[in-house]
């Protein structure tokens, strides 16, 4: 059976069809390593470019008979090298070292963050290398396998060579050589000459492949498909946009729903269905007094529309109170305002030496200003329960009482900076000279 | 007996000549065969079907337990306070060590030109891959609330929150990640001419499409040859810092810490020549069945096993040094509560595991320094399940004892494995073989195209004895 016949049985089309095809190439087989070697030579120094050998395994010292040139492979592999770094660390900087107040037109969900742990650096590349390494090689292998397989042309699933039936042999124990009808030398009368003299077997023609189109069911059924596999994007896109009265299906519970009576509740357990209980008879609330303005003068530290000159009618100014107000003023006061009141406490101190807070820091005023000796003692009460300018509030942390006994003994320091010896008892003024 | 006479042994050393890799002097045409004949035989060998039946069922078994752990939380395991990894990471370290030697056999034997990796690397990558498969298993399930572990990644979100890069844990995902991709990248590329003899060779129409997708239209051409041991080199040479790293990496979860015993600076190559001695251990184990059941003795040789069995040698003993001066430290540092973890671990309550540890790793590899032992298959055979058993030991003793006896002797506790923690350890084993026994069974189990590169016909016909270095630039002679 002649080739002709044997390649169009492979191909399931006529003989006669066969003659009337397109020549691919003509193709050599050779037995051994060397024969392919030396043949590779001849058709190199024969001046063919389009043509190739073909070995089940890479042959040692085929690039040099073949003349093929070293591939540029490794620069793209570089290349790609260098890009994983410059992401690597990318990648952390904006993850964890970058400021994202400076970069607001970054969308949010690819805003950065700076992670401030403990103080360390923001920045240590010590801790940033793995990360770099790894995406450095990852890059590099991608690009390596990626860029010799697009070299390559590969997957190139139809080739005119895999019609060929001797050539199924090629990945066993086989060598071939094949020369391209298209390259500019060939021509089919010396070209299959030369082939001849190489020392394998008789030359063959090798024909392109008549591709068929793709039956009618084939077609069919891949429409087909195709409009169903548009159906769950689709389906998933509408009920993405859609209102449901039903809430969405919640997989993984995660204690998301929890079966406690939450305020304004119904709760059939009580006569009245509610499941908020009222107070009981005779609760006061912290706040109740002061909302009532049942007693401002004590409460606020207010009479009228004006802050109280004097202190309110439950506060008795004895020794104790003023014991008392000294006790707290140290607990509370003394660390920013100083024990004197002069506003030289630790805290104030700490941050004079501090350059770096100075710019935020308002220094505590000073207790012995005229502005603060003016001040009625309402006012200054009120400064003690809701703080003013960067002084925190203290009303949750002293009670009512306590804040006047401190405004008393504020009272007390400001007198003492502020006298005359005369103002001394005289069994005292001794102690003072 | 009189098969014994017969075969060849080519162990034995002969300064005139290098002992050839393949047997029975056959030629590429018999390698194929040979090789093919795996994958293309009607039937598998019985032992393929008992062994896949075993290996399924521990996989459900995996299964089962991975669904019980995930629908019940992480109370069925036997972790507690301050034990709290146990048989998770124990696994995962496991896992993954075993999966370097499959890298060092592809990567770092060929940049070394060591020829007899040829016969061994195809199968042992693919070791790698399903190795690392099972370690990944772990870290995923081990968390607690598996379902949002997509948290480990930096994936874009709303609150602008990011994982923390300083942590050895998040550079492990980085890493076994990258490691994952690039060994398969590996041993697919690698596989690629193979793929294309099984499509050339495939008998039914299925078998030849799928082989004819997958191998992407390989046709030996030299240009395609050339690219490609360019890629291969490339690889090679990315593949070995890589594994290296790996494995460190995976030791700065330990060593990143404070607990004593495992703040040392000795870990990253500990660990390293840890690993590629229990990953040869594990191809060794492989290799030996294989060879027999598959008939591919005159491929993968005694002289092949005695090589591996050297380096198992020498692993081993660097992994008994490590031992050595970790504990010379632990003493020479005068730190006494470093020391007192070490003596905690030969003597505590610990201790009869340290000791399996040591016989199986120290004493049990020492063996091979005698050729008979390293030339006889069983006793391989033996010492590699030997070392298996040891370098899980290995990695119990590091994390549990370190664990269990902490910073304050209050807070100490035992750990006892469940028996939800044993049986996802043996179902990992049914995960790992079922997947390397279908590996088996439809894809090319040895490198053939490489195998063929190492044959004397493959120099051509000029018998100049064995050229073990290829050089490029060799001069050859025209014929």
């Amino acid at each position: 059976m002649s080739e002709l016949t044997l390649a169009a049985k492979k191909r399931h089309v006529t003989p006669a069809a066969a003659a009337g095809r397109e020549l691919y190439g003509l193709l050599v087989e050779f037995d051994d390593v060397e024969a392919l070697k030396a043949a590779a030579r001849r058709v190199r120094e024969g001046g063919y470019q389009r043509w190739d050998a073909h070995s089940p395994f890479p042959v040692h010292g085929m690039d040099e008979a073949m003349g093929i040139r070293h591939t540029r492979l490794p620069w793209v592999v570089f290349f790609f090298g260098l890009l994983g770094c410059a992401a690597g660390v990318l990648l952390q900087w904006h993850t964890n070292a970058m400021d994202p107040q400076q970069f607001k037109f970054i969308p949010t969900f690819l805003q950065g963050f700076d992670f401030r742990i403990s103080g360390k650096p923001l920045w240590s590349f010590p801790a940033n290398i793995p990360v770099i390494f790894e995406m450095t090689v990852l890059l590099a292998a991608l690009a390596a396998v990626i860029g010799m397989l697009a070299m390559n042309g590969l997957p190139r699933w139809h080739h005119a060579l895999f019609g060929h039936p001797r050539f199924q042999r090629v990945t066993t124990d086989r060598f071939f050589i094949c020369v391209e009808a298209r390259d500019p030398k060939f021509h089919e009368t010396r070209t299959s000459e030369l082939l001849a003299t190489l020392g394998g077997s008789e030359v063959e023609r090798v024909y392109w492949p008549q591709r068929s189109p793709p039956p009618a069911w084939g077609r069919i059924t891949g429409l087909i498909v195709l409009c169903l596999a548009l159906f769950p994007p689709l389906w998933a896109y509408k009920m993405n946009v859609s209102l449901k009265a039903q809430p969405r299906i919640h997989i993984i519970q995660d204690m998301d729903n929890q079966e406690k009576y939450k305020a304004q509740q119904k709760n059939v357990a009580f006569a009245d269905s509610r499941a908020m209980r009222p107070a009981i008879p005779g609760t006061i609330a912290r706040e109740d007094a002061w909302a009532l303005g049942t007693d401002p003068h004590f409460y606020e530290g207010r009479v009228g529309n004006a802050w109280a000159a004097s202190f309110p009618p439950q506060i008795e100014i004895t020794e104790s109170l003023l014991r008392r107000g000294q006790r707290q003023f140290n607990i509370y006061c003394a660390v920013c305002h100083g024990l004197d009141g002069s506003g030289n406490g630790i805290v104030a101190k700490r941050a004079r030496e501090k350059t770096q807070i100075t710019s935020g820091w308002v220094p505590p005023t000073s207790l012995h200003d005229q502005t603060v000796r003016d001040r009625p003692v309402g006012h200054l009460f009120n400064t003690i329960t809701n703080g003013i300018r960067t002084m925190p509030p203290y009303g949750d942390q002293l009670s009512v009482a306590d804040r006047w006994a401190i405004v008393a003994y504020i009272r007390a320091l400001e007198r003492s900076q502020n006298a005359r010896l005369e103002d001394v008892p005289p069994e005292v003024r001794s102690e003072l000279r | 007996m009189a098969s014994r006479v017969l075969e060849f042994d080519n162990t034995i050393e002969d300064p005139r000549q290098r002992a050839p890799l393949v047997l029975g002097g056959r030629d590429f045409t018999a390698v194929t065969d040979m090789v093919c004949a795996v994958a293309e035989a009607p039937r598998p060998p019985l032992a393929w079907y008992i062994a896949f039946t075993i290996s399924a069922v521990l996989l459900v078994v995996l299964a089962a337990m991975v669904l019980y752990l995930v629908f019940t939380g992480v109370g069925v395991w036997g972790l507690n306070n301050p034990v709290g990894w146990g048989f998770d990471i124990t696994n995962f370290v496991f896992w993954v060590g075993i999966g370097h030697a499959g890298t060092l056999i592809s990567a770092i034997l060929f940049l070394f030109r060591q020829k007899w990796r040829t016969s061994i690397n195809r199968f042992s990558e693919a070791m790698t891959i399903f190795a690392v498969l099972c370690a990944a298993l772990f870290p995923g399930i081990h968390v607690g609330r598996i379902w949002v572990t997509y948290w480990l990644a930096p994936l874009p979100n709303q609150m602008a929150m990011w994982p923390n890069f300083r942590s050895p844990l998040l550079w492990d995902v980085f890493a076994v990640g990258t490691y994952f991709i690039v060994s398969l990248l590996f041993w697919y590329i690698g596989m690629l001419p193979d793929l294309a003899t099984f499509r050339d060779r495939a008998g039914t129409r299925a078998r030849k499409i799928i082989y004819g997708l997958l191998a992407l239209g390989w046709c030996g051409s030299s240009r395609h040859w050339h690219r490609f041991e360019r890629a291969y080199l490339i690889l090679a040479a990315l593949a070995t810092p890589l594994v290296l790293s790996v494995h460190s990496v995976v030791s700065f979860d330990f060593a990143v810490s404070q607990l004593p015993g495992w703040h040392t600076t000795i870990f990253p190559p500990y660990f390293v020549a840890g690993a590629i001695f229990g990953g040869f251990a594990m191809v060794m184990t492989l290799a030996v069945p294989a060879r027999q059941l598959f008939g591919l003795k005159d491929l993968i040789t005694r002289r092949h096993l005695e090589n591996m069995a050297k380096i198992m040698l020498a692993t081993g003993s660097m992994v008994g040094y490590a031992y050595l001066m970790e504990f010379f430290v632990a003493w020479y540092s005068g730190n006494s509560i470093e020391f007192f973890a070490f003596k905690s671990r030969a003597l505590g309550p610990y201790a009869w595991a340290y000791w399996v540890m040591i016989v199986c790793n120290v004493v049990a590899p020492q063996l091979f320094w005698f050729k008979r032992m390293r030339t006889t298959v069983w006793a391989t055979f033996a010492i590699a399940m030997a070392i298996n058993i040891g370098m899980w030991f290995e990695r119990f003793v590091i994390i549990v004892t370190s664990l269990s006896s902490d910073f304050l002797p209050s807070s100490w506790d035992i750990f006892i494995p469940t028996w939800v923690d044993l049986l996802t350890l043996a179902g990992s084993f049914g995960l790992f073989f079922t997947l390397f026994l279908l590996f088996c069974r439809y894809l090319p189990i040895v490198a053939m195209a490489e195998v063929k590169t190492v044959m004397p016909q493959a120099r051509g016909t000029r018998h100049h004895g064995f050229d073990y270095n290829p050089d490029e630039f060799d001069e050859v002679a025209p014929t």
